[in-house]
């Protein structure tokens, strides 16, 4: 069971960084549908730096510059451009996964070398890893899975404690009242939707450097759509983000599990319960009241101040 | 005082429109050249051997126009969504369930029965089971608002998964010997050819038509308008919204079904879980550019055709990656919805501005 729930933490990791990243960027009023791209984007940047540079920290920049890259683009033609948010997301994620499959191509079936893997071994944390239960669930990790603890208590304290942050909730729920007292809305969408893009180009990193340390067609699989979904699932918080996160892990896992202890079934059909968990999830939050689970009230709204 | 303000404009007459939209694609074509080149890559060479590869022989021709036919079908049906403002991108789903009803049916219905009863047969199916797979989103959607992107999103995947399900079980050919594959139609359920294109391209242009009679000259149609212009104004005029929705849902799904059931019979002849060749996300970009216009999307997939070909014969040719062609398609779109800001918009100098007041 313990082995299965720290399996969960590594299965669910790389969704972890993609939804506190799309979570930034939702709060500051963008709808980012990119998500799989620059997750692609920052899978193939950080194989790629592994590979020539064989140091992981710089591995880990170079993701999240390709991530944060592909949400450049994004900005400029949304925040400036004020361009459709759905149909620019949706194409940056074509565009993405056309960059990442050509670079990739020559790729196809090498491994991290030793030194990077070397870098994400399991480490267990002195003291915490002999809690009971939790510890080895939690505290037998890899660097980059303390690395996503971090992230998600650090978002949130950032997001609920400080004034950047509460700023940016300001900028998402009354893009027209943040402006008018004295936020510069551009500013602080361009900053989350960087910063969001390049915590999904880490995301994308962490499968390719350390889940899957060869280099294959694909790697992200979808796991983008789901991280988009999972914002909606975790109310816009980094701190339920991990719940979610952990949760769609383990589905992802499931279906070894289960032929593990020994029951006969189709893979595919397996393969399925991500997916229909994701749609479930998405009815579930629909709220016909108008109350809840709506996410930023200023979300998808092109601004432009003369309109106020 | 100088400085630069942004102000609304009028509405653009048709000719500039029409003029930034093409300095808008042509500046695209320079920047993806750029790419090219920072991928070490002779942009000129590409660009040339695109053009080489799609139409440069009777046969690349021939090719270009079968990859335009489900292209075009996808994006007609996508239009007729995206204009509601229903974002459908599960067009790569209702195409891989299409395909999969009308296989169900040629597997099925025998190999005596008539070519013509076999071929409307498997439409029908595959009609019915791609608007089945729109129905589902848009049922939620019309009743509860339920987000429709993430929703025909993961039906994308549940539908190649089951296709894989059945391609790998239930459906697996007993005479391929243990490989995982679906069995070949048998002649009667193959589209024929006319003059020499498989006569799926007749069913596009009659869509084309369908489509654009239906958006322009029809109550229904105009009612897909309003609701994409404004929900509110369509609850005012009293329109029922939710079969609208449905409604429309069904006809978008239905028609990527047909482009399925186009694959499946005229180019695999078979089924496999690839069948939608990403067509129904490609289609996404082509209706796009088209404005969601029928005629125009006609034209539009006719070029992203020469793109995907291209792509596939410098693969080829220059041992070059295919994946070339979807980043110059991405950086077209983006250099397209970048010009739509120019169109709405425009940059007025400051002093030119306090002139205009004064």
């Amino acid at each position: 069971m313990q082995t299965f729930l720290a399996t969960c933490i590594v299965a669910g990791t790389p969704l972890l960084f993609a939804i506190i990243g799309e979570i930034m960027t939702e709060r500051s009023g963008s709808l980012n549908l990119g998500v799989e791209g620059m997750m692609l984007l920052g899978a193939v940047a950080g194989f790629v730096t592994a590979m020539s540079t064989k140091n992981p920290g710089l591995a880990l920049l170079g993701a999240a510059l390709a991530g944060a890259g592909g949400a450049l683009i994004y900005a400029i033609l949304t925040v400036t451009f004020r361009a459709n948010q759905t149909v620019t997301g949706l194409t940056l994620t074509i565009f993405g996964t056309g960059v990442t499959s050509f670079i990739g191509q020559p790729l196809l079936g090498s491994t991290i070398p030793s030194e990077v893997s070397a870098f994400f071994a399991k480490r267990a944390l002195p003291l915490l890893s002999d809690l009971p239960f939790i510890g080895r669930i939690l505290f037998r990790q890899d660097v980059f899975v303390y690395f996503g603890y971090a992230l998600c208590i650090v978002s949130a304290v950032y997001l609920y404690r400080t004034r950047p942050g509460l700023n940016l909730i300001a900028v998402g729920e009354n893009t027209a009242a943040a402006d008018a007292s004295g936020i510069r809305v551009d500013a602080y969408k361009y900053a989350h939707i960087l910063a969001g893009g390049a915590l999904c180009g880490l995301g994308g990193a962490y499968l390719s450097i350390v889940r899957i340390p060869i280099w294959q067609v694909d790697v992200v699989a979808g796991r983008g759509w789901i991280a988009v979904a999972l914002v909606i699932f975790a109310s816009w918080n980094p701190l339920k983000a991990f719940f979610a996160a952990m949760l769609f892990g383990g589905l992802s896992i499931l279906g070894l599990r289960l032929q593990a202890m020994g029951l006969s079934f189709s893979q595919y059909l397996v393969d399925m319960v991500p997916y229909l968990a994701t749609i479930v999830i998405v009815i579930l939050s629909t709220r016909k009241d108008g109350k809840g689970n709506l996410g930023p009230a200023n979300m998808s709204r092109p601004y432009f101040r003369e309109d106020r | 005082m100088t400085g630069v303000r942004v102000t609304k404009r009028d509405v653009m007459p048709r000719n500039k429109e029409y003029a930034v939209r093409l300095l808008a694609v042509a500046l695209s074509i320079v920047f993806a050249g750029v790419i090219l080149l920072l991928f070490g890559l002779n942009p000129i060479k590409i660009f040339q051997s695109l053009i080489v590869g799609s139409i440069g022989t009777k046969m690349r021709i021939k090719q270009t126009l079968i990859k335009a036919i489900p292209l075009c079908i996808a994006s007609l049906g996508i239009s007729v969504a995206f204009k509601m403002k229903f974002w459908n991108i599960g067009a790569e789903g209702q195409i891989t369930l299409g395909a999969t009803a009308a296989t169900f049916v040629a597997l099925n219905l025998g190999s005596d029965v008539p070519r013509p009863l076999m071929l409307a047969a498997m439409m029908i199916a595959a009609v019915v089971a791609g608007g089945l797979w729109a129905f589902i989103p848009a049922i939620f959607k019309a009743r509860l608002g339920t987000n429709e992107t993430i929703f025909t999103l993961m039906l994308n995947y549940i539908a190649i998964k089951f296709v894989m399900y059945l391609q790998y079980g239930p459906w697996i050919d007993p005479a391929a010997q243990g490989f995982p594959k679906i069995a070949k139609f048998s002649g009667n359920a193959v589209l024929p050819d006319v003059f020499g294109v498989h006569a799926g391209w007749i069913i596009a242009l009659v869509l084309v038509a369908f489509v654009y009679v239906f958006m322009n000259k029809t109550k229904k149609g105009y009612e897909v308008n309003v609701v994409g212009q404004s929900v509110e104004t369509a609850r005012y005029a009293g329109m029922n919204i939710g079969s609208i929705i449905v409604v429309a849902m069904l006809m978008s799904g239905g028609m990527c079904g047909i482009a399925g059931m186009i694959q499946a019979s005229a180019i695999e002849k078979s089924l496999t879980y690839s069948i939608g060749n990403n067509y129904g996300f490609t289609a996404i970009i082509t209706a796009w550019l088209a404005r969601l216009n029928a005629v125009a999307i006609l034209f539009v997939c006719i070029a992203f055709a020469m793109l995907i070909q291209g792509g596939a014969y410098i693969q080829i040719a220059m041992n070059v990656p295919s994946s070339v062609a979807s980043i110059v398609q991405g950086t077209i779109l983006f250099f397209v919805l970048g010009s739509e800001f120019f169109l709405q918009y425009r940059i007025v100098r400051m002093r030119d501005a306090q002139k205009e007041v004064a």
